[in-house]
């Protein structure tokens, strides 16, 4: 151990490499594109892994909508073809059943899926626009953000059926002159003025809604449009270590008993599962992490394999050199010792300069990336990978360099030095 | 006490199924202060007893002792730390490692015996001193003639202070005035009481020499004192 602490060693170690500078920047080459290869892949499947994550923040990840649809199935004395209704009932029946079940949001809208948006008017000013009705509790499943100065519908609103709205970005710029504070401001929806007491920010890829739509109170729509006890769709959110899929089959099932619907019908009620669609996408960035390290290690593995082979011909070349040593003195344990601390040497300062390399490309194609929607933030390489790749590039690095130094003392000093 | 003594070496190459008879039994003394020419036709067996001598090769019969320490069944390890201690080579082709200056050359055999950098350098000019090329210390051997590399090649084997200088046909790829510039520097580092041994096959080598040992097929046929022919003369 003393030998690679000693200074000589080094000096003896830069000289060779030194004076070989062709063969030393051919070898550093070869481990440096395979350890950039890893850090830049690695990096880039972070990165696309950080923009999935960044681009469903909004929504709760383990979340699920689910809505009625028509049975497909006699069942129970009704025939097929029976159209179905949620009920807000339904709702207390599956918190109950289900303790996965950490929110449920019942949800009415008007103007989403098909029908007639809500004519809303304000001065001259008008717009058709889609209007929700919602419980407070839904802003836990879908965050909201709220301009300064508003507020998300609350408890109160539902309590007492309050004529309040909370507003898109796109609605309140259609509706209001700039600059002007719509906190307050009254704004007519179907006829019937509503009080606007927030300006929710639109941020894309959660659910369906957009920027120009309108959220009052679940009880408000309920009485605007005589929906009495009907609700549009229900929002679920499990909680986090909950199995979505199974959450899903749960909620239909529960559904299915209670509207008296056959349990094999398929059809009887929608559902799409965000926690689902989720794990897939998440599957696929873990995919690509994991293919980023095959390649990574193999594209690693073909570099130091290049450092052995061109260290094998060096020994070659150096036999006579090799031989010369011997002669004066160098044991068989030091030529050895300092052909694999050559090896190593060399992977090592490879190594540092390609993760360095790296993490700049890296750095470059985050800038790129830093606006637009394309799912990428952040790009890191975690440091125990960093740390794993170059511990297994020291250990090949010295396995390789075995091959060349056992070559060189295998040579007897007395052959090494023959005349030819 | 002799400085070398071999008694009855033989040794033989298997050539696949024949075998050569090289070392016919070599009985042979060397005295301290010595230069010995070893001379004799290819063949017969001059460069093989060298090695012999050198640690490079074992003999398959026969002692050796070498001042009074037995060489035998060495590894290639105690081989390498004997040479070391005790042998100083010059080869007929220098073998100098090309990419290191003349100092780093001399210097190299004190790097195996793990002097500190510093005193190696020192000693390493003090020796190029000796042969006359302190100007030449930081050059490499591409920039030196045959004669410089070969003194360069002298003061390295002499670096390590050894008890034996062997030299392979040092005069070999050399023109005559610097072979006799050479063998005058050989004389000087033997007058200050070095072992030399010399193979050679030139007899004007052989004759600056001051004993000179004759080889035929195997073994000594001629073995007598000479009067040295001074190389000074001829420079």
């Amino acid at each position: 151990m003393r030998f690679i602490f000693d200074l000589n060693t080094w000096q003896e170690i830069f000289g060779s490499i030194k004076k070989n500078k062709t063969r030393t920047i051919i070898t550093v080459i070869g481990v440096l594109w395979g350890i950039f290869v890893y850090i830049a892949m690695a990096g880039a499947a972070k990165g696309l892994d950080n923009g999935f994550e960044r681009a469903f923040e909004t929504v709760a990840m383990n979340s699920m909508f689910t809505w009625a649809q028509s049975t497909s199935m006699p069942y129970a004395g009704y025939k097929t073809g029976r159209r179905l209704q949620l009920k807000i009932q339904d709702v207390t029946v599956l918190e109950n059943r289900i303790p996965e079940i950490q929110y449920i949001a019942p949800r009415n809208a008007k103007g989403v899926f098909g029908d007639t948006p809500a004519k809303v008017i304000r001065g001259l000013k008008s717009g058709d626009y889609a209007i929700y009705g919602d419980f407070p509790i839904y802003t836990k499943i879908a965050t909201k953000k709220i301009y300064d100065g508003g507020r998300f519908i609350n408890d109160e609103d539902i309590a007492q059926n309050r004529k309040v709205c909370v507003i898109g970005e796109r609605t309140e710029k259609e509706l209001f002159e700039e600059g002007e504070n719509p906190i307050g401001a009254y704004i007519r929806l179907d006829n019937i003025y509503f009080q606007v007491v927030g300006v929710h920010k639109f941020t894309p890829g959660g659910g369906f809604e957009s920027d120009s739509d309108v959220f009052i109170p679940f009880s408000t729509f309920k009485k605007l449009y005589n929906t009495a006890d009907n609700v549009g769709w229900l929002t679920i959110a499990a909680y986090d270590d909950a199995d979505v899929v199974q959450v899903e089959k749960d909620v239909k099932g529960t559904l299915k008993n209670i509207h008296k619907v056959d349990p094999r019908d398929e059809r009887a009620f929608g559902a799409f599962n965000l926690g689902e669609v989720f794990n897939k996408i998440m599957g696929f960035a873990k995919g690509m992490t994991f293919l980023s390290l095959v390649v990574g290690i193999a594209t690693i593995l073909a570099g130091v394999i290049g450092i052995g082979n061109i260290l094998l011909i060096a020994v070659k070349e150096r036999t006579k050199e090799l031989g010369v040593r011997r002669a004066l003195g160098a044991t068989p344990k030091e030529v050895k010792s300092q052909i694999i601390l050559e090896s190593v040497f060399l992977t090592t300062i490879a190594g540092v300069l390609g993760i360095i390399l790296g993490a700049f490309v890296l750095n470059i194609v985050n800038i790129l990336t830093k606006d637009g929607d394309f799912p990428y933030a952040n790009p890191t390489v975690p440091i125990p990978y960093v740390l794993g790749a170059m511990g297994l590039m020291i250990v090949l690095g010295t396995l390789i360099g075995l091959i060349p130094a056992q070559r060189a003392v295998s040579i007897k000093p007395i052959d090494a030095l023959r005349e030819e | 006490m002799a400085m070398i003594e071999i008694k009855d070496l033989h040794k033989s190459y298997q050539m696949g199924s024949n075998s050569l008879h090289v070392l016919k039994g070599i009985n042979f003394s060397v005295e301290a202060g010595e230069l010995v020419a070893i001379m004799g036709s290819s063949g017969s067996g001059k460069s093989t007893l060298l090695n012999i001598l050198g640690m490079l090769d074992e003999a398959n019969e026969g002692s050796y002792e070498l001042d009074g320490v037995p060489i035998k069944n060495l590894n290639e390890t105690k081989a390498a730390q004997y040479r070391n201690k005790f042998l100083g080579f010059v080869f007929q082709s220098f073998n100098l490692i090309n990419y290191k200056t003349a100092a780093e050359n001399v210097a190299l055999p004190l790097y195996y015996q793990k002097m500190p950098r510093k005193e190696r350098q020192e000693k390493a000019i003090k020796y190029l001193e000796q042969v006359g090329l302190k100007d030449w210390a930081t050059h490499l051997p591409s920039e030196l003639s045959g004669g410089q590399k070969q003194r360069v090649a002298i003061a390295r084997a002499m670096a390590a202070e050894p008890k034996v200088l062997l030299a392979d046909e040092p005069t070999g790829a050399l023109d005559s005035k610097t072979s006799y510039e050479v063998m005058d520097l050989i004389q000087k580092i033997n007058d200050a009481g070095n072992t030399i041994l010399v193979v050679t096959h030139e007899p004007d080598i052989a004759d600056m020499c001051k004993r000179i040992v004759h080889l035929k097929d195997g073994v000594i046929v001629e073995d007598k004192k000479v009067k040295q022919v001074r190389a000074a003369q001829y420079v």
